[in-house]
């Protein structure tokens, strides 16, 4: 086994410990983390490809394909945004509501809707839409 | 096939909306409206001059970027699919923001100037974004502009900052952000395996093996959670009924489209050799199941808002009963162009009839103070216009001619028929029923007379009641393009574009 096949196995792992925890997990945080985890493990392999040279089309011999690298840069700086928007949202959904569970949509709805209780709550956003 | 003198417009098309982003922080809230205005200005003549060269030359254009070609470089290409999705975007983006001018005004001080200054700002970037997908020809810059979108969106989701909204916007994140992942890891594979991630390079080299399939796979999943197709459509609902008006009419005419059109790219323009018929299928049986339960729970909706985004749900079905029509049609050797128009017809008069029935909502909400479906009595006398673009965007989603979901309809059932698969014509048919049902319902609630001595909560400038019935006029008279002469309208789709190649080593 040779060092790129090694890293290509551990990407494949991370990948799918992410998705196990991205699918078993309920809390948001734990379900952000699983998907960082599945981020580093295809950066991983995308480091694994590029040391391994470009198998086609480029035909380097030695070294490390840049290519890769530079987009892998890219990449890490679109899933850091990612992770700061989706961990943002998070925190303000705490400061608004008091909880961070995915599932509570029904209660709320049935607190913020109109129809239930027209007079008493209408709700400072429902009156914006 | 390029145009060099003039191919610098396409990235002029894609740059400028950012830039107008950049120049809207610059200037804060106060300005805001008039920025993204003025960009919007800027930008819809640069799609018209796009327009003007393809028509004009009937062929596609192509820019690369820093004059470095593909694998090293990134190339912008536009052919005739990039053309009327540019149009109908830049098309529903200055109608909604002429509605949204009243929604979102420029105030002082506060947070109604927050939410306005986040509005147009994530307008300009849905736009430039949506652009960039029209536009790139290479894997990677396409997962960029995706993310783009999702980041755009999901702001817009959460812009009244209600727990409920956040909730939507949070969970719509996370579908997008596995997306996006499952779309990278088909791509890193594919350059692992060919090395090269520009499409027009990857389509050459291609193969049908193991690798190429799991990587289309990948990308194909990710790419539908991200337009909510059955049954990965559970964000869809919550998020875009929560938004307010205008943006809601964003995220479900345009937003979701942006990865239908990258399947629709990945499948017909770069791996045509590796998609099989029964893939195809399977892609068409979740759209047609889409259709039956989107149309099925709609049906059930107390609230107009949430109807319409299940309506959503069932028409984005629609959207994928085009690939096995396009194969099929390819496979016994015809030409495959009348599916893919249909599917194109669909897409532009779903968008435009989509955003009127958002807006409409909007209009119905400001006007009784709720959108309580049971209780729509007086709208019609309040909101004549509105009502009359709520019922002709209907009959578009419906398919009654001369509607361009008639158009639509009519190629598609009649690719159906001519590729000998008459399942795909009976869930259309269907589907059409299901939703001539709420739409009725709609219409005729809306039109009950109001108690004596009712008055509307608000009433509502003028002008947003008439732009929305110039886009449901829109949607209503896409059909008349048929009149015209196939060159002058329906073959806009073929420009740029070699006719699909039949399917290597299989048999029909």
């Amino acid at each position: 086994m040779n060092t790129a096949t090694l890293f290509g196995l551990c990407a494949s792992l991370l990948i799918g410990l992410g998705l196990y925890g991205l699918l078993i997990h309920p809390h948001p945080l734990r379900k952000i983390l699983a998907l960082n985890v599945i981020g580093s493990g295809i950066f991983l392999l995308f480091g694994a490809i590029a040391y391994r040279g470009a198998a086609a089309g480029l035909g380097l011999s030695v070294g490390a394909d840049p290519v890769p690298q530079a987009l892998l840069i890219t990449g890490i700086v679109v899933a850091f945004a990612a992770s700061a928007l989706a961990v943002a949202l998070l925190l303000r959904l705490f400061e608004v509501s008091g909880n961070v569970s995915l599932q509570a949509e029904e209660s709320a709805d049935q607190a913020s809707d109109p129809g239930s209780d027209p007079v008493n709550n209408p709700g400072a956003g429902e009156e914006r839409r | 096939m390029t145009s060099p003198s003039s191919a610098w417009l396409l990235v002029l098309a894609v740059l400028l909306p950012f830039v107008g982003m950049a120049f809207g922080l610059l200037f804060g809230g106060r300005h805001i409206q008039r920025v993204a205005l003025t960009t919007l200005a800027l930008g819809l003549g640069v799609i018209g001059a796009i327009a003007l060269n393809m028509l004009g030359n009937a062929q596609g254009m192509e820019y690369l970027l820093g004059g470095f070609a593909p694998p090293l470089g990134i190339a912008l290409r536009a052919d005739g699919l990039s053309l009327v999705m540019l149009l109908v975007v830049a098309v529903v983006i200055t109608l909604v923001s002429l509605y949204a001018r009243a929604d979102f005004p420029a105030a002082n001080s506060g947070q109604e100037t927050r939410a306005a200054l986040i509005f147009w700002l994530m307008l300009l970037a849905i736009w430039g974004s949506l652009n960039l997908v029209f536009l790139s020809g290479d894997l990677f810059t396409l997962y960029v502009a995706l993310e783009l979108l999702t980041f755009a969106g999901v702001p817009l989701v959460a812009l009244d900052g209600r727990g409920a909204t956040l909730r939507a916007a949070l969970r719509y994140l996370l579908f997008a952000l596995l997306g996006s992942l499952l779309y990278l890891l088909g791509a890193v594979l594919l350059y692992g395996a060919y090395g090269t991630l520009d499409m027009r390079m990857l389509a050459a080299v291609v193969r049908a093996e193991p690798l190429t399939w799991a990587a289309l796979a990948l990308m194909t999943v990710g790419l539908l959670a991200k337009t909510a197709l059955f049954p990965l459509h559970i964000w869809l609902p919550p998020a875009h009924a929560g938004a307010p008006a205008a943006a809601s009419a964003l995220l479900s005419a345009l937003v979701v489209k942006g990865s239908w059109f990258l399947v629709l790219r990945l499948w017909l323009d770069v791996m045509p050799q590796v998609v099989t018929l029964s893939a195809a299928q399977l892609l068409a049986a979740l759209g047609a199941a889409a259709i039956i339960v989107g149309n099925l729970v709609a049906l059930r909706q107390q609230r107009l808002k949430l109807l319409i985004a299940y309506s959503t749900v069932a028409q984005l079905g629609y959207l994928f009963l085009m690939f096995p029509l396009i194969f099929g049609l390819a496979l016994a050797g015809q030409d495959s162009s009348s599916a893919l128009s249909g599917g194109m017809v669909q897409t532009v008069s779903h968008a435009l009839a989509k955003a009127a029935m958002f807006l409409a909502a909007g209009l119905i909400y400001l006007t009784l103070g709720h959108d309580r479906i049971g209780d729509l009595r007086g709208v019609a006398q309040a909101l004549p216009m509105t009502v009359l673009a709520f019922a002709l965007a209907g009959a578009s989603l419906i398919g009654l001619p001369p509607s361009g979901g008639f158009t639509a309809k009519w190629l598609l059932l009649s690719a159906a028929l001519d590729s000998a698969q008459w399942w795909w014509a009976l869930v259309m048919l269907l589907g059409g029923l299901m939703t001539s049902v709420y739409v009725f319902i709609i219409v005729v609630r809306s039109l009950t007379p109001a108690e004596a001595g009712w008055t509307p909560q608000k009433n509502v400038p003028q002008y947003q009641q008439i732009a929305v019935l110039c886009l449901a006029l829109a949607s209503f008279l896409l059909g008349l393009l048929t009149l015209l002469p196939p060159e002058l309208a329906l073959d806009w789709v073929q420009i740029g574009r070699e006719p699909l190649l039949l399917l290597r080593g299989q048999t029909p």
